[in-house]
């Protein structure tokens, strides 16, 4: 077993990485609440018009006619992408006034994807989920609170190896799963934070780390893009950016073609921030449980509608894509999302006691306890156990 | 008590938790159907050890 003065360096580890990330940390966990829920919040609280039933392999209406129905409907704005949706044939096509909308700029129009119908159109604006998105991921301070909030997901991870690490001293003479429920209320919390902590720590991790990689999707992305689109619009250099757009059917029956084994997802037309000047972006995804998490890029000329490219993100972008569920747990049905919520419920528990333990000092506090250790097995030269 | 417990026995059940955790959790990842179900009934198994040591005597 470890040193007592191991023990107590990492119980300052510990001690402090938890203190800075503890704030930040709770509000993650209260915001991600209901988050878990988004899809069934946003269904509730904006009920949508269902698309004509028809049988699943029903063709898809014409796109372009939808995106030119779009257009008149907004004629300030221009396309900015068009999407699949993952569980009713509706194609959502989203119109914004620049190519790198803040949100509440984009006005969306709902079609049926079989009839090629106008279902509805959304009121803009932003959502509950979305406000509570934005403030979870990035604490309304856009990329730079995005890092920030990496950085604290960062240190919650050492906190609970650190954690681990003295749980260990702590426990050598008490059992597994010991709470003194009539001991005082500083043993009480202790025994909370303890047994709270331990039983919920592999979720703690996963979703931590999973935490960290996404914070981290935003500027890898942009890295990736920055290292693969200067290549492809080189020979374009000079040219003047292209005014008429060859059709999005053809665009996208290519894309279909190339990845056979996949279904399409998304269109990101002409984009200075967020895609190419020059391209269509077409994303496609796969059809099982793990590869419909991996999403690949399709690039069309929008002038020739020729493909220029269609490869899978790199390594680290596809972890990225794998781990997000992971985060979010939306992957297992509504039983999972109650586990997820159950599992952040124990998080906020051992958060809260942590920090009262913290602020209610022993009268031999936990640290003067471990200097004591440190000084016996000074004087008698053995590893206290 | 007052015996002191090796490293190994500290350690145990947290390992056991953690394993039936992941699996659980990398279950519902890979699979769907009877792959969520099998995810939803390991990791209710941490959350009902927390309520038996709550509440037990």
């Amino acid at each position: 077993m470890m040193t007592a003065k191991k023990a107590r360096t990492w119980y300052r580890v510990h001690k402090w990485t938890s203190l800075i990330c503890t704030a930040f940390l709770l509000m993650a966990c209260i915001t991600g609440l209901p988050l878990i829920f988004s899809d069934e919040l946003d269904a509730l609280m904006q009920p949508h018009i269902p698309p004509a039933p028809s049988s699943a392999n029903a063709p898809t209406a014409n796109l372009d006619r939808m995106v030119i129905e779009a257009q008149t409907k907004f004629p300030t704005l221009h396309p900015y992408s068009l999407a699949w949706d993952d569980d009713e044939p509706r194609i959502f096509v989203n119109m914004s006034p620049s190519d790198d909308p803040k949100f509440g700029d984009i006005r969306t129009v709902v079609f049926d994807a079989h009839t090629g119908n106008l279902l509805e159109i959304p009121k803009g604006g932003t959502t509950l989920t979305y406000f509570l998105l934005q403030l979870h991921r990035e604490i309304f301070l856009g990329l730079p609170g995005e890092l920030l909030m990496g950085l604290m997901a960062l240190l919650f991870v050492i906190a609970l190896v650190s954690g681990v690490l003295v749980y260990g001293p702590f426990m050598r003479r008490l059992n597994f799963g010991t709470y003194r429920r009539n001991a005082t209320l500083r043993t009480r919390w202790f025994d909370l934070h303890n047994l709270l902590g331990v039983v919920t720590l592999a979720w703690a991790f996963v979703v931590g780390a999973s935490g960290i990689m996404n914070a981290l999707s935003t500027p890898l992305f942009g890295i990736w893009r920055a290292q693969t689109l200067p290549p492809i619009l080189a020979p374009y250099h000079g040219k003047p950016v292209p005014k008429h757009f060859s059709p999005i059917e053809d665009a996208v029956k290519k894309t279909s073609l190339a990845l056979p084994k996949m279904e399409l997802n998304s269109v990101l037309f002409p984009n200075d921030v967020y895609g190419s000047p020059r391209h269509y972006v077409i994303w496609s995804k796969g059809k099982t449980p793990v590869t419909s998490r991996l999403f690949t890029p399709a690039l069309i000329d929008v002038e020739t509608g020729q493909m220029i490219v269609a490869q899978s993100l790199p390594w680290y972008l596809r972890a990225i894509e794998v781990s997000r569920p992971l985060h979010f747990g939306d992957y297992g049905g509504l039983p999972l999302k109650v586990i997820w919520a159950l599992f952040d419920l124990a998080l906020i528990v051992v958060l809260g006691s942590g920090v009262l333990l913290w602020l209610k000092k022993r009268s031999t506090s936990l640290q003067s306890e471990l200097d004591r250790m440190v000084h016996m097995e000074s004087i008698s030269g053995v590893t206290v156990q | 008590m007052s015996r002191t417990l090796s490293i190994r026995e500290i350690y145990r059940w947290p390992t056991a938790i953690a394993l039936v955790i992941v699996t659980g959790l990398l279950s519902a990842l890979f699979g769907d159907g009877v792959w969520d179900a099998f995810s939803w009934l390991l990791l209710v198994i941490p959350l009902l050890l927390l309520l038996i040591f709550l509440y037990r005597k």
